[in-house]
Protein backbone atom coordinates (compact mmCIF):
# COMPACT_ATOMS: atom_id res chain seq x y z
CA UNK A 1 0.00 0.00 0.00
CA UNK A 2 0.95 3.54 -0.88
CA UNK A 3 -0.17 6.57 -0.19
CA UNK A 4 -0.15 10.03 -2.47
CA UNK A 5 -0.84 13.11 -1.78
CA UNK A 6 -1.43 16.77 -2.55
CA UNK A 7 -0.32 19.00 -0.15
CA UNK A 8 -2.95 18.24 1.71
CA UNK A 9 -1.49 15.35 4.08
CA UNK A 10 -2.03 17.10 7.22
CA UNK A 11 -5.12 18.02 6.91
CA UNK A 12 -6.48 14.81 5.44
CA UNK A 13 -4.55 12.86 8.55
CA UNK A 14 -1.94 10.76 5.93
CA UNK A 15 0.69 12.65 6.98
CA UNK A 16 0.26 10.31 10.14
CA UNK A 17 0.74 7.18 7.47
CA UNK A 18 3.78 9.08 5.98
CA UNK A 19 5.35 9.04 9.13
CA UNK A 20 4.64 5.02 9.90
CA UNK A 21 6.02 4.00 6.49
CA UNK A 22 8.26 7.35 5.36
CA UNK A 23 8.98 5.47 2.34
CA UNK A 24 5.09 5.33 0.91
CA UNK A 25 3.83 8.12 1.25
CA UNK A 26 4.41 10.38 -1.90
CA UNK A 27 4.02 13.51 -1.59
CA UNK A 28 3.23 16.03 -5.52
CA UNK A 29 2.49 18.55 -4.42
CA UNK A 30 -0.47 20.72 -5.88
CA UNK A 31 -1.20 18.72 -8.77
CA UNK A 32 -3.40 16.35 -8.86
CA UNK A 33 -3.79 15.15 -12.50
CA UNK A 34 0.06 13.99 -11.91
CA UNK A 35 -0.90 12.66 -8.89
CA UNK A 36 -3.55 10.73 -9.91
CA UNK A 37 -1.44 9.09 -13.23
CA UNK A 38 1.40 8.68 -10.90
CA UNK A 39 -0.97 6.70 -8.76
CA UNK A 40 -1.96 4.83 -11.95
CA UNK A 41 1.50 3.83 -12.41
CA UNK A 42 2.14 2.77 -9.30
CA UNK A 43 -0.85 0.19 -9.42
CA UNK A 44 0.31 -0.71 -13.02
CA UNK A 45 3.57 -1.86 -11.46
CA UNK A 46 1.59 -3.66 -8.37
CA UNK A 47 1.21 -1.44 -5.36
CA UNK A 48 -2.26 -0.19 -4.27
CA UNK A 49 -2.09 3.36 -4.65
CA UNK A 50 -4.65 5.55 -2.22
CA UNK A 51 -4.79 8.99 -3.86
CA UNK A 52 -6.02 10.99 -1.23
CA UNK A 53 -7.37 14.76 -1.11
CA UNK A 54 -9.99 17.14 -0.78
CA UNK A 55 -13.04 16.06 -3.19
CA UNK A 56 -13.08 18.46 -5.16
CA UNK A 57 -9.45 18.46 -6.74
CA UNK A 58 -9.42 14.56 -6.32
CA UNK A 59 -12.64 14.29 -8.89
CA UNK A 60 -13.77 17.57 -10.59
CA UNK A 61 -10.01 18.81 -11.47
CA UNK A 62 -8.56 15.60 -12.64
CA UNK A 63 -12.10 13.69 -13.87
CA UNK A 64 -10.39 12.88 -17.21
CA UNK A 65 -7.34 11.71 -15.56
CA UNK A 66 -9.36 9.07 -13.51
CA UNK A 67 -11.36 8.57 -16.44
CA UNK A 68 -8.12 7.08 -19.11
CA UNK A 69 -6.06 6.30 -16.39
CA UNK A 70 -7.33 4.92 -13.41
CA UNK A 71 -10.94 3.50 -14.92
CA UNK A 72 -10.26 2.88 -18.19
CA UNK A 73 -6.78 1.08 -17.90
CA UNK A 74 -9.50 -0.80 -14.86
CA UNK A 75 -6.46 0.36 -12.45
CA UNK A 76 -6.13 -0.77 -8.80
CA UNK A 77 -6.26 2.85 -7.80
CA UNK A 78 -8.31 4.06 -4.65
CA UNK A 79 -9.19 7.60 -4.90
CA UNK A 80 -10.01 8.68 -0.74
CA UNK A 81 -11.37 12.33 -1.29
CA UNK A 82 -12.13 13.95 2.59
CA UNK A 83 -13.87 17.89 2.21
CA UNK A 84 -16.84 16.82 0.42
CA UNK A 85 -20.27 18.73 0.07
CA UNK A 86 -21.11 21.65 1.76
CA UNK A 87 -19.78 20.91 5.43
CA UNK A 88 -16.73 22.15 4.15
CA UNK A 89 -18.25 25.30 5.32
CA UNK A 90 -16.39 28.80 5.42
CA UNK A 91 -14.25 28.00 2.85
CA UNK A 92 -16.92 28.55 0.53
CA UNK A 93 -18.27 27.48 -2.68
CA UNK A 94 -15.21 27.00 -4.47
CA UNK A 95 -14.26 23.85 -2.39
CA UNK A 96 -17.80 22.51 -1.74
CA UNK A 97 -17.94 20.07 -4.22
CA UNK A 98 -21.81 19.13 -4.42
CA UNK A 99 -21.05 17.15 -8.36
CA UNK A 100 -18.56 14.39 -7.19
CA UNK A 101 -20.88 11.50 -6.74
CA UNK A 102 -22.19 12.30 -9.99
CA UNK A 103 -18.99 12.61 -11.97
CA UNK A 104 -17.75 9.32 -10.57
CA UNK A 105 -21.00 7.53 -10.78
CA UNK A 106 -21.25 7.95 -14.34
CA UNK A 107 -17.52 6.76 -14.96
CA UNK A 108 -18.09 2.93 -15.78
CA UNK A 109 -15.86 0.57 -13.80
CA UNK A 110 -15.95 2.65 -10.59
CA UNK A 111 -17.10 1.68 -7.25
CA UNK A 112 -18.25 4.90 -5.59
CA UNK A 113 -18.23 4.57 -1.65
CA UNK A 114 -20.24 7.04 0.68
CA UNK A 115 -19.50 6.39 4.44
CA UNK A 116 -21.65 7.24 7.16
CA UNK A 117 -18.85 7.69 10.09
CA UNK A 118 -15.62 7.11 11.36
CA UNK A 119 -16.44 3.10 11.87
CA UNK A 120 -17.55 2.91 8.56
CA UNK A 121 -14.75 4.90 6.78
CA UNK A 122 -12.48 2.92 8.54
CA UNK A 123 -14.34 -0.41 6.87
CA UNK A 124 -14.03 1.50 3.57
CA UNK A 125 -10.25 1.37 3.66
CA UNK A 126 -9.96 -1.74 4.37
CA UNK A 127 -12.96 -2.91 2.00
CA UNK A 128 -11.12 -0.84 -1.27
CA UNK A 129 -7.91 -2.32 -0.56
CA UNK A 130 -9.56 -5.71 -0.33
CA UNK A 131 -10.58 -5.46 -3.90
CA UNK A 132 -9.37 -5.10 -7.33
CA UNK A 133 -10.31 -2.39 -9.44
CA UNK A 134 -10.94 1.47 -9.13
CA UNK A 135 -12.57 3.04 -6.18
CA UNK A 136 -13.53 6.40 -5.16
CA UNK A 137 -14.52 7.40 -1.72
CA UNK A 138 -15.73 10.61 -0.46
CA UNK A 139 -16.25 11.49 3.12
CA UNK A 140 -17.01 15.08 4.79
CA UNK A 141 -14.30 17.24 7.09
CA UNK A 142 -17.11 18.30 9.81
CA UNK A 143 -17.60 16.42 12.74
CA UNK A 144 -20.41 13.68 12.25
CA UNK A 145 -22.29 11.14 14.49
CA UNK A 146 -21.33 7.94 14.95
CA UNK A 147 -24.22 5.97 13.56
CA UNK A 148 -22.45 2.53 12.88
CA UNK A 149 -20.78 0.01 15.15
CA UNK A 150 -17.28 -1.16 14.19
CA UNK A 151 -19.11 -4.66 14.99
CA UNK A 152 -21.66 -3.98 11.71
CA UNK A 153 -21.66 -5.81 8.92
CA UNK A 154 -20.30 -4.06 5.77
CA UNK A 155 -19.72 -5.52 2.34
CA UNK A 156 -19.12 -3.42 -0.83
CA UNK A 157 -22.26 -2.96 -3.08
CA UNK A 158 -24.42 -3.69 0.04
CA UNK A 159 -26.84 -1.43 1.40
CA UNK A 160 -27.55 -1.83 5.17
CA UNK A 161 -31.07 -0.89 6.68
CA UNK A 162 -30.08 0.67 10.03
CA UNK A 163 -33.77 0.56 11.28
CA UNK A 164 -36.77 -1.02 9.81
CA UNK A 165 -40.26 0.03 9.49
CA UNK A 166 -43.16 -0.25 7.05
CA UNK A 167 -44.94 2.75 6.01
CA UNK A 168 -41.76 4.37 3.64
CA UNK A 169 -37.85 4.56 3.37
CA UNK A 170 -35.46 6.34 4.16
CA UNK A 171 -31.98 6.28 2.14
CA UNK A 172 -29.19 8.33 2.87
CA UNK A 173 -25.67 8.64 2.44
CA UNK A 174 -22.93 10.02 4.30
CA UNK A 175 -23.67 12.58 6.96
CA UNK A 176 -27.24 12.09 6.19
CA UNK A 177 -27.86 8.86 7.58
CA UNK A 178 -27.51 10.24 10.90
CA UNK A 179 -30.23 12.97 10.26
CA UNK A 180 -32.71 10.18 8.56
CA UNK A 181 -32.48 8.20 11.92
CA UNK A 182 -33.28 11.51 13.59
CA UNK A 183 -36.43 12.29 10.91
CA UNK A 184 -37.54 8.27 11.67
CA UNK A 185 -37.47 9.27 15.35
CA UNK A 186 -39.68 12.40 14.64
CA UNK A 187 -41.87 10.46 12.12
CA UNK A 188 -42.83 7.80 14.86
CA UNK A 189 -44.28 10.67 16.95
CA UNK A 190 -46.80 10.88 14.23
CA UNK A 191 -47.25 7.25 13.94
CA UNK A 192 -45.43 6.94 10.75
CA UNK A 193 -42.94 3.64 10.37
CA UNK A 194 -40.01 4.59 8.43
CA UNK A 195 -36.75 2.53 7.84
CA UNK A 196 -33.83 3.75 6.75
CA UNK A 197 -31.02 2.35 4.41
CA UNK A 198 -27.59 3.23 4.95
CA UNK A 199 -26.70 3.77 0.98
CA UNK A 200 -22.76 3.81 2.04
CA UNK A 201 -22.18 1.83 -1.67
CA UNK A 202 -23.60 4.27 -4.24
CA UNK A 203 -22.19 1.91 -7.25
CA UNK A 204 -22.46 -0.44 -7.66
CA UNK A 205 -26.24 0.02 -6.30
CA UNK A 206 -27.83 -2.39 -3.70
CA UNK A 207 -30.99 -3.27 -6.62
CA UNK A 208 -32.33 -5.93 -4.01
CA UNK A 209 -32.72 -3.55 -0.64
CA UNK A 210 -33.31 -1.02 -2.64
CA UNK A 211 -36.53 -3.06 -4.87
CA UNK A 212 -37.86 -4.64 -1.38
CA UNK A 213 -37.76 -1.29 0.39
CA UNK A 214 -39.95 -0.14 -2.40
CA UNK A 215 -41.96 -3.19 -2.48
CA UNK A 216 -42.73 -3.23 1.12
CA UNK A 217 -42.88 0.24 2.28
CA UNK A 218 -44.42 2.11 -0.96
CA UNK A 219 -42.78 5.22 -0.56
CA UNK A 220 -38.79 6.57 -0.60
CA UNK A 221 -36.94 9.73 0.71
CA UNK A 222 -33.45 10.22 -0.71
CA UNK A 223 -31.08 12.02 1.59
CA UNK A 224 -27.81 13.28 0.25
CA UNK A 225 -25.19 16.17 0.81
CA UNK A 226 -24.79 16.54 -2.98
CA UNK A 227 -26.82 18.00 -5.39
CA UNK A 228 -30.13 16.10 -6.97
CA UNK A 229 -28.73 16.04 -10.13
CA UNK A 230 -26.78 12.76 -10.56
CA UNK A 231 -26.64 12.20 -6.83
CA UNK A 232 -28.31 9.00 -4.82
CA UNK A 233 -31.60 10.13 -5.00
CA UNK A 234 -31.31 10.25 -9.42
CA UNK A 235 -29.90 6.38 -9.01
CA UNK A 236 -32.64 5.18 -6.62
CA UNK A 237 -35.42 6.43 -8.60
CA UNK A 238 -33.62 5.57 -11.54
CA UNK A 239 -33.80 2.11 -9.97
CA UNK A 240 -37.33 1.62 -8.58
CA UNK A 241 -38.39 3.26 -12.20
CA UNK A 242 -36.83 0.08 -13.67
CA UNK A 243 -38.48 -2.31 -10.94
CA UNK A 244 -41.32 -0.99 -9.03
CA UNK A 245 -42.64 2.81 -9.34
CA UNK A 246 -43.34 4.43 -6.27
CA UNK A 247 -43.64 7.55 -5.28
CA UNK A 248 -40.00 9.65 -4.32
CA UNK A 249 -38.66 12.69 -2.93
CA UNK A 250 -34.95 13.77 -2.97
CA UNK A 251 -33.80 15.89 -0.01
CA UNK A 252 -29.85 17.08 -1.14
CA UNK A 253 -28.55 20.60 -3.00
CA UNK A 254 -30.88 22.28 -5.80
CA UNK A 255 -29.18 22.63 -8.42
CA UNK A 256 -27.31 25.80 -6.66
CA UNK A 257 -23.51 26.38 -5.34
CA UNK A 258 -23.32 26.88 -1.97
CA UNK A 259 -21.30 29.46 0.05
CA UNK A 260 -19.06 30.24 3.49
CA UNK A 261 -20.50 29.70 6.59
CA UNK A 262 -20.70 27.15 9.51
CA UNK A 263 -21.44 23.52 8.60
CA UNK A 264 -24.32 23.55 10.59
CA UNK A 265 -25.71 27.23 9.56
CA UNK A 266 -25.59 25.68 5.36
CA UNK A 267 -27.13 22.99 6.21
CA UNK A 268 -29.92 24.41 7.28
CA UNK A 269 -29.92 26.84 4.78
CA UNK A 270 -29.65 24.48 1.56
CA UNK A 271 -32.53 22.42 2.91
CA UNK A 272 -30.55 19.09 4.53
CA UNK A 273 -31.78 18.27 8.18
CA UNK A 274 -33.99 16.04 9.44
CA UNK A 275 -37.02 18.46 9.11
CA UNK A 276 -36.94 18.37 5.67
CA UNK A 277 -36.55 15.07 5.05
CA UNK A 278 -40.00 14.93 7.49
CA UNK A 279 -41.46 17.09 5.21
CA UNK A 280 -40.47 15.02 2.41
CA UNK A 281 -41.88 11.90 4.10
CA UNK A 282 -45.20 14.27 4.15
CA UNK A 283 -45.27 14.78 0.61
CA UNK A 284 -44.67 10.97 -0.42
CA UNK A 285 -47.04 10.00 1.96
CA UNK A 286 -49.72 12.33 0.52
CA UNK A 287 -48.87 11.37 -3.03
CA UNK A 288 -48.77 7.99 -2.38
CA UNK A 289 -52.30 7.63 -0.60
CA UNK A 290 -53.70 9.81 -3.41
CA UNK B 1 24.95 -1.99 -23.94
CA UNK B 2 26.39 -4.25 -26.33
CA UNK B 3 28.60 -2.83 -29.09
CA UNK B 4 26.66 -1.24 -32.30
CA UNK B 5 28.01 -2.97 -35.62
CA UNK B 6 27.07 -2.30 -39.25
CA UNK B 7 24.95 -5.41 -39.65
CA UNK B 8 22.91 -4.26 -36.22
CA UNK B 9 22.25 -0.88 -37.62
CA UNK B 10 21.26 -2.04 -41.43
CA UNK B 11 19.05 -4.74 -39.47
CA UNK B 12 17.00 -1.76 -37.49
CA UNK B 13 16.85 0.48 -40.76
CA UNK B 14 15.05 -2.28 -42.61
CA UNK B 15 12.84 -2.68 -39.37
CA UNK B 16 12.04 0.45 -39.38
CA UNK B 17 10.86 0.25 -42.82
CA UNK B 18 8.80 -2.26 -42.40
CA UNK B 19 7.17 -0.35 -39.46
CA UNK B 20 6.39 2.33 -41.96
CA UNK B 21 4.59 0.22 -44.05
CA UNK B 22 2.65 -1.54 -41.69
CA UNK B 23 2.11 2.09 -40.99
CA UNK B 24 1.06 3.28 -44.16
CA UNK B 25 -1.05 0.09 -44.99
CA UNK B 26 -2.94 0.58 -41.17
CA UNK B 27 -4.00 3.93 -41.50
CA UNK B 28 -5.09 3.79 -45.08
CA UNK B 29 -7.01 0.31 -44.12
CA UNK B 30 -8.50 1.96 -41.62
CA UNK B 31 -8.80 5.84 -44.15
CA UNK B 32 -8.30 7.19 -40.28
CA UNK B 33 -5.57 7.76 -37.32
CA UNK B 34 -2.58 9.09 -37.32
CA UNK B 35 0.31 8.48 -39.64
CA UNK B 36 2.51 11.71 -39.55
CA UNK B 37 3.71 11.08 -35.73
CA UNK B 38 4.17 7.60 -35.76
CA UNK B 39 6.94 7.93 -38.74
CA UNK B 40 8.66 10.81 -36.69
CA UNK B 41 8.54 8.13 -33.31
CA UNK B 42 9.53 4.97 -35.36
CA UNK B 43 13.24 4.96 -35.76
CA UNK B 44 13.17 5.59 -31.74
CA UNK B 45 10.21 2.98 -31.17
CA UNK B 46 12.83 0.36 -33.36
CA UNK B 47 15.85 1.28 -31.73
CA UNK B 48 14.18 0.64 -28.08
CA UNK B 49 12.23 -2.78 -29.00
CA UNK B 50 14.74 -4.53 -31.50
CA UNK B 51 17.89 -3.53 -29.37
CA UNK B 52 17.19 -2.07 -25.31
CA UNK B 53 14.15 -3.27 -24.02
CA UNK B 54 14.23 -6.16 -21.57
CA UNK B 55 10.65 -7.38 -22.77
CA UNK B 56 9.25 -10.87 -23.19
CA UNK B 57 6.54 -11.37 -26.19
CA UNK B 58 5.41 -15.14 -24.64
CA UNK B 59 5.07 -13.61 -21.16
CA UNK B 60 3.61 -9.65 -21.97
CA UNK B 61 3.28 -9.46 -18.30
CA UNK B 62 6.89 -10.61 -17.19
CA UNK B 63 6.67 -8.46 -13.53
CA UNK B 64 10.47 -7.15 -14.42
CA UNK B 65 10.34 -6.23 -17.94
CA UNK B 66 11.22 -2.45 -19.10
CA UNK B 67 8.32 -0.67 -18.85
CA UNK B 68 7.55 1.37 -22.57
CA UNK B 69 4.69 4.47 -22.57
CA UNK B 70 3.70 5.87 -25.04
CA UNK B 71 2.01 9.32 -23.72
CA UNK B 72 1.21 10.70 -27.39
CA UNK B 73 -1.19 7.76 -27.84
CA UNK B 74 -2.44 8.94 -31.73
CA UNK B 75 1.07 7.59 -32.64
CA UNK B 76 -0.30 3.79 -31.28
CA UNK B 77 0.22 2.30 -35.37
CA UNK B 78 4.08 2.84 -34.55
CA UNK B 79 3.80 0.82 -31.53
CA UNK B 80 1.16 -1.86 -32.85
CA UNK B 81 3.92 -2.71 -35.91
CA UNK B 82 6.62 -2.65 -33.39
CA UNK B 83 5.01 -5.20 -31.03
CA UNK B 84 3.50 -6.80 -34.00
CA UNK B 85 7.04 -7.51 -35.24
CA UNK B 86 8.24 -8.10 -32.17
CA UNK B 87 5.97 -11.58 -31.73
CA UNK B 88 3.35 -9.93 -29.60
CA UNK B 89 0.21 -10.90 -31.82
CA UNK B 90 0.27 -11.80 -35.54
CA UNK B 91 1.42 -9.36 -37.93
CA UNK B 92 -2.34 -9.84 -40.08
CA UNK B 93 -3.96 -8.46 -36.79
CA UNK B 94 -2.29 -5.28 -38.18
CA UNK B 95 -4.89 -4.69 -40.46
CA UNK B 96 -7.77 -5.13 -37.95
CA UNK B 97 -6.71 -1.23 -36.59
CA UNK B 98 -9.51 0.87 -35.94
CA UNK B 99 -12.12 -1.23 -36.75
CA UNK B 100 -14.96 -2.54 -34.74
CA UNK B 101 -14.18 -5.93 -32.11
CA UNK B 102 -10.41 -4.92 -32.87
CA UNK B 103 -7.42 -5.73 -30.50
CA UNK B 104 -6.35 -2.48 -31.49
CA UNK B 105 -8.19 0.57 -30.80
CA UNK B 106 -7.78 4.00 -32.33
CA UNK B 107 -6.03 4.99 -29.21
CA UNK B 108 -4.08 2.19 -26.86
CA UNK B 109 -6.37 0.69 -24.08
CA UNK B 110 -4.30 -1.44 -21.23
CA UNK B 111 -5.46 -5.04 -20.49
CA UNK B 112 -6.27 -5.33 -24.55
CA UNK B 113 -3.42 -5.61 -26.68
CA UNK B 114 -0.82 -7.28 -25.64
CA UNK B 115 2.62 -5.78 -25.06
CA UNK B 116 0.46 -2.11 -24.65
CA UNK B 117 1.37 -0.78 -21.24
CA UNK B 118 -0.55 2.21 -20.64
CA UNK B 119 -3.73 3.77 -21.99
CA UNK B 120 -3.22 7.26 -24.49
CA UNK B 121 -4.98 9.42 -26.08
CA UNK B 122 -5.69 12.60 -23.83
CA UNK B 123 -2.70 14.31 -24.20
CA UNK B 124 0.02 14.67 -21.19
CA UNK B 125 -0.61 11.55 -18.37
CA UNK B 126 1.82 9.26 -19.65
CA UNK B 127 4.50 11.00 -18.17
CA UNK B 128 2.75 11.07 -15.15
CA UNK B 129 2.07 7.49 -15.50
CA UNK B 130 5.83 6.73 -15.91
CA UNK B 131 7.00 8.63 -12.74
CA UNK B 132 4.38 5.60 -10.81
CA UNK B 133 6.38 3.08 -12.80
CA UNK B 134 9.46 4.54 -12.13
CA UNK B 135 9.06 4.80 -7.83
CA UNK B 136 6.90 1.43 -8.17
CA UNK B 137 10.39 -0.05 -9.30
CA UNK B 138 12.35 1.56 -6.63
CA UNK B 139 10.53 1.10 -3.76
CA UNK B 140 10.50 -3.02 -4.87
CA UNK B 141 14.12 -2.50 -5.70
CA UNK B 142 14.14 -3.50 -9.44
CA UNK B 143 16.48 -3.00 -12.10
CA UNK B 144 13.61 -2.75 -15.06
CA UNK B 145 13.92 0.59 -16.63
CA UNK B 146 11.37 3.06 -17.61
CA UNK B 147 11.14 4.40 -21.22
CA UNK B 148 8.41 6.74 -21.78
CA UNK B 149 7.58 8.48 -25.38
CA UNK B 150 6.11 11.95 -25.65
CA UNK B 151 5.05 14.12 -28.69
CA UNK B 152 6.02 17.76 -28.52
CA UNK B 153 2.15 19.24 -28.68
CA UNK B 154 2.31 17.26 -25.17
CA UNK B 155 4.68 19.70 -24.19
CA UNK B 156 1.83 22.37 -24.26
CA UNK B 157 0.04 20.40 -21.66
CA UNK B 158 0.12 21.20 -17.65
CA UNK B 159 0.66 17.65 -16.34
CA UNK B 160 3.52 17.00 -18.48
CA UNK B 161 5.49 19.54 -16.33
CA UNK B 162 3.75 18.70 -12.94
CA UNK B 163 5.37 15.24 -13.90
CA UNK B 164 8.67 16.69 -14.76
CA UNK B 165 9.15 18.48 -11.15
CA UNK B 166 8.19 14.59 -9.69
CA UNK B 167 10.24 13.12 -11.58
CA UNK B 168 13.35 15.38 -10.86
CA UNK B 169 12.26 15.77 -6.82
CA UNK B 170 12.50 11.90 -6.81
CA UNK B 171 15.82 11.75 -8.67
CA UNK B 172 14.52 9.08 -10.96
CA UNK B 173 17.39 8.25 -12.88
CA UNK B 174 15.79 4.61 -14.20
CA UNK B 175 13.25 6.94 -16.37
CA UNK B 176 14.13 7.83 -19.53
CA UNK B 177 11.88 10.51 -21.65
CA UNK B 178 12.31 10.83 -25.76
CA UNK B 179 10.22 14.05 -26.66
CA UNK B 180 9.74 13.28 -30.08
CA UNK B 181 10.07 16.84 -31.51
CA UNK B 182 8.40 16.58 -35.00
CA UNK B 183 7.79 20.33 -35.02
CA UNK B 184 4.11 19.89 -35.79
CA UNK B 185 0.75 19.19 -34.43
CA UNK B 186 -2.76 19.18 -35.00
CA UNK B 187 -3.47 22.53 -36.43
CA UNK B 188 0.13 23.66 -37.36
CA UNK B 189 3.46 24.17 -35.94
CA UNK B 190 4.52 23.79 -32.65
CA UNK B 191 5.80 27.48 -32.67
CA UNK B 192 3.30 29.12 -34.29
CA UNK B 193 0.39 27.44 -31.96
CA UNK B 194 2.50 27.33 -28.48
CA UNK B 195 6.10 28.67 -28.77
CA UNK B 196 8.00 25.61 -27.21
CA UNK B 197 11.59 27.28 -27.18
CA UNK B 198 13.96 26.97 -25.72
CA UNK B 199 12.76 23.18 -25.31
CA UNK B 200 15.77 22.07 -23.73
CA UNK B 201 16.43 24.91 -21.56
CA UNK B 202 12.92 24.01 -19.71
CA UNK B 203 13.88 20.92 -19.01
CA UNK B 204 17.22 21.34 -17.90
CA UNK B 205 15.69 24.00 -16.02
CA UNK B 206 13.51 21.01 -14.20
CA UNK B 207 16.61 19.43 -13.02
CA UNK B 208 16.04 16.58 -15.62
CA UNK B 209 19.41 15.18 -17.32
CA UNK B 210 18.78 16.75 -20.88
CA UNK B 211 20.40 15.54 -24.38
CA UNK B 212 19.25 16.75 -27.97
CA UNK B 213 20.10 14.31 -30.90
CA UNK B 214 18.87 13.24 -34.13
CA UNK B 215 15.88 10.93 -33.81
CA UNK B 216 16.32 9.26 -36.84
CA UNK B 217 20.18 7.93 -36.29
CA UNK B 218 20.44 5.21 -34.48
CA UNK B 219 24.03 5.95 -33.30
CA UNK B 220 22.79 8.80 -31.76
CA UNK B 221 19.64 7.01 -29.84
CA UNK B 222 22.15 4.32 -28.47
CA UNK B 223 24.45 6.85 -27.59
CA UNK B 224 21.86 8.85 -25.66
CA UNK B 225 20.27 5.67 -24.00
CA UNK B 226 23.34 4.87 -22.55
CA UNK B 227 24.48 8.05 -21.31
CA UNK B 228 21.00 7.92 -19.49
CA UNK B 229 21.54 4.25 -18.42
CA UNK B 230 25.24 6.01 -16.50
CA UNK B 231 23.17 9.73 -15.28
CA UNK B 232 22.53 9.02 -11.87
CA UNK B 233 20.38 10.86 -9.32
CA UNK B 234 18.64 12.57 -12.19
CA UNK B 235 16.19 11.26 -15.00
CA UNK B 236 16.82 12.11 -18.89
CA UNK B 237 14.94 13.98 -21.22
CA UNK B 238 16.41 12.62 -25.22
CA UNK B 239 15.09 15.70 -27.24
CA UNK B 240 15.07 13.84 -30.64
CA UNK B 241 14.82 16.03 -33.38
CA UNK B 242 12.31 14.54 -35.99
CA UNK B 243 10.22 14.68 -39.01
CA UNK B 244 6.81 14.25 -39.03
CA UNK B 245 5.96 11.54 -42.02
CA UNK B 246 9.77 10.57 -41.67
CA UNK B 247 9.98 8.35 -44.71
CA UNK B 248 7.64 8.92 -47.66
CA UNK B 249 8.91 12.26 -49.33
CA UNK B 250 5.08 13.93 -49.81
CA UNK B 251 4.54 13.04 -46.37
CA UNK B 252 7.08 14.62 -44.72
CA UNK B 253 6.46 18.50 -42.71
CA UNK B 254 3.18 18.16 -43.44
CA UNK B 255 0.62 19.16 -41.03
CA UNK B 256 -2.14 17.45 -43.27
CA UNK B 257 -0.35 13.87 -41.92
CA UNK B 258 -1.06 14.58 -38.29
CA UNK B 259 -4.47 12.68 -38.64
CA UNK B 260 -5.00 12.37 -42.20
CA UNK B 261 -4.57 8.46 -43.83
CA UNK B 262 -2.83 8.48 -47.24
CA UNK B 263 -5.52 7.90 -51.04
CA UNK B 264 -5.23 4.63 -52.90
CA UNK B 265 -2.96 6.31 -55.15
CA UNK B 266 -0.98 7.70 -52.50
CA UNK B 267 -0.71 4.52 -50.65
CA UNK B 268 1.54 3.04 -54.21
CA UNK B 269 3.68 6.06 -54.05
CA UNK B 270 4.58 5.63 -50.23
CA UNK B 271 5.06 2.22 -50.68
CA UNK B 272 7.36 2.11 -53.71
CA UNK B 273 9.60 4.70 -51.86
CA UNK B 274 9.34 2.79 -48.84
CA UNK B 275 10.54 -0.18 -50.71
CA UNK B 276 13.07 1.48 -52.91
CA UNK B 277 14.82 2.52 -49.27
CA UNK B 278 14.75 -0.66 -47.80
CA UNK B 279 16.50 -2.07 -51.40
CA UNK B 280 18.75 0.42 -50.52
CA UNK B 281 19.91 -0.54 -47.28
Amino acid sequence: MVVVGADTTESIKTLDFGKAFPDRLIQLGIAEPNMISVAAGLAAAGKIPFAATYSVFGSAHTYNVIRQNVAYTNLNVKIFCSHAGLTVGPDGATHQINEDIALMRGIPRMTVLVPADGPETAKCVDAAAAMKGPVYCRFSRTNVPTVTSSEDGFAIGKARVVRDGFDLTLIGCGIMVARCLEAAQLLEREKISARVINLSTVKPLDLATIDRAARETGGIVTAEEHTVVHGIGAAVASAIASNHPVPIAMVGVQDVFGESGEAEELLRKYGLTAEKIVEAAHDVVKRRDR
Amino acid sequence: MVEVSEELIAGLKKKAVTLRKHIIRMTHNAQSGHPGGSMSACDIVTALYFHVLRVDPTNPTWPDRDRFVLSKGHACPVWYAALAERGFFPVEELMTFRKLNSRLQGHPELGTTPGVENAAGAEGQGLSFSVGLALAARMDHKAWRTYCVLGDGEQDVGQTWEAAMAASKYGLDSLTAFIDRNGIQQEGRTEDIMPLEPLAEKWEAFNWHVLTIDGHDFRQIFAAIEEAHRTRGRPTAVIARTVKGKGVSFMENKIKYHGAATSDDELKLALAELEAMEAAI
